[in-house]
């Protein structure tokens, strides 16, 4: 074997190990970032949460990394994950979609297109949901309907606050109506949710788009999106197409959104854990630190109705540092 | 209601019709001229023409009831409002956009003496008023309208009758700037909150999730020549196919149809319409209309506020088609 010969061998034999892959996420050794082309030992990378130590692109991640990133280990206890798809309008475009089901769920290992459970968020127990790109695009068909429904039916029962991913091309067009039903059914559940005075914080990441985004996504009390992310209700290039406009170049982005006013905060990834965790116990009833060995007399309590309460009160504030017992302070004189 | 002086504008599956009707009303001439007696062959012919019809009326293909669903002539929201209500008064804006979207109108009017909000989509009449109405696509600006129009029928308790018929919320740039997708959402959720009995028919075209921002409801009604699908055939096929031209099959397999999603459980009650569609004989329909809207408010209107919100949560939660997996 000549050496150019051994070379065209490598070639080849290289070409065929490294087969062509829509993901941007590699398994080898070093990753390349699609953004700046900067190649990075890929764990760096993972320990980085998967954004370029270079220009900070957010690299797309899977619901499983995204569960470990969120969840504090040992703490994630999933939900419904034998919830599977079926074909129930017999679609079949160039491709039958109960072949496509099998086919994707062979290639990913994942069932449907949503991870969901509960767990805890840097010691918050919360309901979690996580959509995966990988499966078909993220879209919801029946089961992430019905996985995130009862996700959020489950988390208003045990009082726990909500968060969900989303990363979605929108509702599947395989299942027909029923997709587009599952936008109603999260909603009313998310009303639900709502009504009793919970918390519900959608993340939006690359990409957003459709029934996602005309549904669950836009519901937040808190909307957070991470940066750069595609975040739209029609498709940049149906809106182009359709009406012929000329678009921003930020039309659509995380950036688009928050500059009129969508969401409320754009988070990096390495920061999200953190963020959630604050937003979360900024909405926590106010609790002073504990100061005595009473169990009551904090604000918001029984204290101040009661001649006895208050009596307890006054107590109470001799113990206090400096400057927090405002309202006390008033009440003596 | 439309104009049935004029032309009617002809589907093409309607092509055969149209040419016996002429060929009989061609011997009806020539029968006037010569003073020939040929009632019995106009009568035979008429009667073929009758059959022929109801033939192809009863065997419409997905595509082809996209088509009747989709005809210029088909009575629309205000065409209905006109045929079977009194005292309507359209009310207008959002209230926060800066401007009122023609494209999905409301107000109060009364059904039999009984003071209802109704809210429906609203395609032009002509090409000059169908830019005006933007094709029935409605903006963020209608879909806050129309939320703004329940909470206050929700307020002084009255039930909300919705009227679907749109190809799709407006994609436009603008509609993006102004939160398309938050205008939706939000309404999916709150019509989950309020407490009135909310009617929803689908007229013509139900198209994604801009039907869907006016379409929850207590019970969904559907005309027989509507359909109501997530996404348009056409966009289907572009995306799924990567061929625009198989918007038939896409329609065909999205299953759109009142009678498929009858069966799929998603349609409460389907509204027959008269051979040859809707806009052959409006006023039959809108009878046919009015009488399904009042069926059904006497039921809604006798349950109380949490029952209308529990059997609304019920209704949407059971739908969806999935399985579980062994161990």
């Amino acid at each position: 074997m000549s050496l150019f010969d051994w070379f065209a061998n490598r070639r080849k034999s290289n070409s065929q190990v490294t087969e062509p892959q829509e993901r941007e996420i590699a398994d080898g050794l070093w990753t390349k970032c699609p953004s700046c082309g900067v190649l990075t030992y890929t764990k760096d990378l993972q320990s980085n949460q998967m954004v370029c130590l270079d220009c900070g692109h957010h690299l797309r991640i899977y619901a499983d990394e995204r569960v470990q990133q969120l969840i504090d280990p040992g703490s994630w206890l999933p939900l419904d994950e034998n919830l599977a798809p079926t074909d129930p309008l017999g679609f079949r475009d160039r491709k039958a979609y109960h072949d496509r089901i099998r086919e994707t769920q062979d290639k990913t290992g994942l069932i449907d297109a949503v991870q969901t459970g509960l767990g805890k968020l840097d010691g918050l127990p919360i309901g979690l949901g996580v959509m995966d790109f990988r499966f078909m695009g993220g879209s919801m068909g029946s089961v992430v309907g019905e996985k995130l429904t009862r996700m959020i039916e489950r988390s208003t029962r045990e009082r726990l606050p909500v968060v969900i991913v989303c990363a979605s091309g929108g509702a599947r067009m395989q299942e027909g109506m029923l997709s587009l039903m599952q936008m109603a059914k999260i909603s009313a559940a998310l009303e639900r949710h709502r009504a009793t005075h919970l918390l519900y914080m959608p993340v939006l990441t690359h990409p957003t788009t459709g029934g996602v985004t005309a549904s669950f996504a836009m519901l937040g009390d808190v909307i957070l999106a991470e940066p750069k992310a595609t975040i739209g209700f029609a498709g940049r290039r149906v809106v182009e197409q359709t009406l012929r406009e000329k678009l921003p170049d930020d039309f659509q982005t995380s950036e688009y959104l928050l500059n009129h006013g969508f969401v409320d905060a754009i988070v990096p990834r390495t920061q999200l854990k953190k963020t959630l965790a604050q937003l979360i116990r900024l909405h926590q009833p106010y609790a002073p630190t504990p100061l005595t060995t009473h169990a009551h007399g904090v604000y918001g309590g029984s204290t101040t109705s009661s001649v006895n309460g208050f009596t307890h009160v006054l107590e109470q504030t001799e113990h206090l540092p400096d400057g927090l017992p405002l309202r006390l302070s008033a009440e003596e004189s | 209601m439309p104009n049935s002086d004029r032309k009617p504008l002809l589907l093409d599956f309607e092509k055969p019709l149209a040419e016996l009707d002429a060929r009989i009303s061609q011997i009806r001439e020539l029968a006037e001229e010569n003073d020939v007696d040929v009632t019995d062959q106009i009568c035979q012919l008429e009667s073929r023409a009758t059959q022929l019809r109801q033939e192809i009326f009863g065997s419409l293909t997905p595509a082809q009831r996209l088509q009747v669903a989709r005809h210029p002539r088909r009575p629309s929201t205000l065409d209905y409002v006109q045929a079977i209500t009194d005292d309507w008064i359209e009310l207008h804006g959002d209230r926060s956009t800066g401007n009122d979207d023609l494209a999905l109108v409301g107000g109060l009017a009364r059904l039999e003496g009984r003071p209802v909000m109704i809210l429906g989509h609203q395609k032009g009449r002509d090409t000059k008023d169908n830019i005006r109405r933007n094709f029935g696509m409605a903006s963020p600006g209608g879909y806050r309208k129309a939320m703004r129009l329940m909470e206050h029928a929700n307020r002084f308790g009255m039930p909300i009758v919705t009227f679907i018929d749109t190809c799709g919320a407006n994609p436009g740039a603008e509609a993006e700037r102004l939160g398309q997708g938050e205008a939706i959402a939000y309404n999916l959720r709150e019509m989950f909150r309020l407490e009135v009995p909310i009617l929803c028919t689908v007229i013509g075209e139900g198209g994604s999730g801009g039907a869907l921002g006016i379409g929850v409801g207590d019970r969904l009604l559907m005309f027989e020549h509507s359909v109501y699908m997530v996404a348009s055939p056409e966009a289907c096929a572009a995306i799924l196919w990567r061929d625009a031209g198989k918007a038939p099959q896409a329609a065909e397999a999205l299953k759109i149809t009142a009678t498929d999603l009858l069966q799929l459980g998603l349609v409460d009650q389907i509204l027959p319409e008269p051979v040859g569609g809707a806009h052959s004989n409006p006023l039959q329909t809108a009878a046919t209309l009015k009488q399904a809207l009042l069926d059904n408010l006497a039921v809604l209107t006798q349950m109380t506020r949490q029952q209308l919100k529990e059997e609304r949560y019920q209704k949407f939660r059971k739908m969806g088609v999935y399985t579980q997996l062994a161990g």
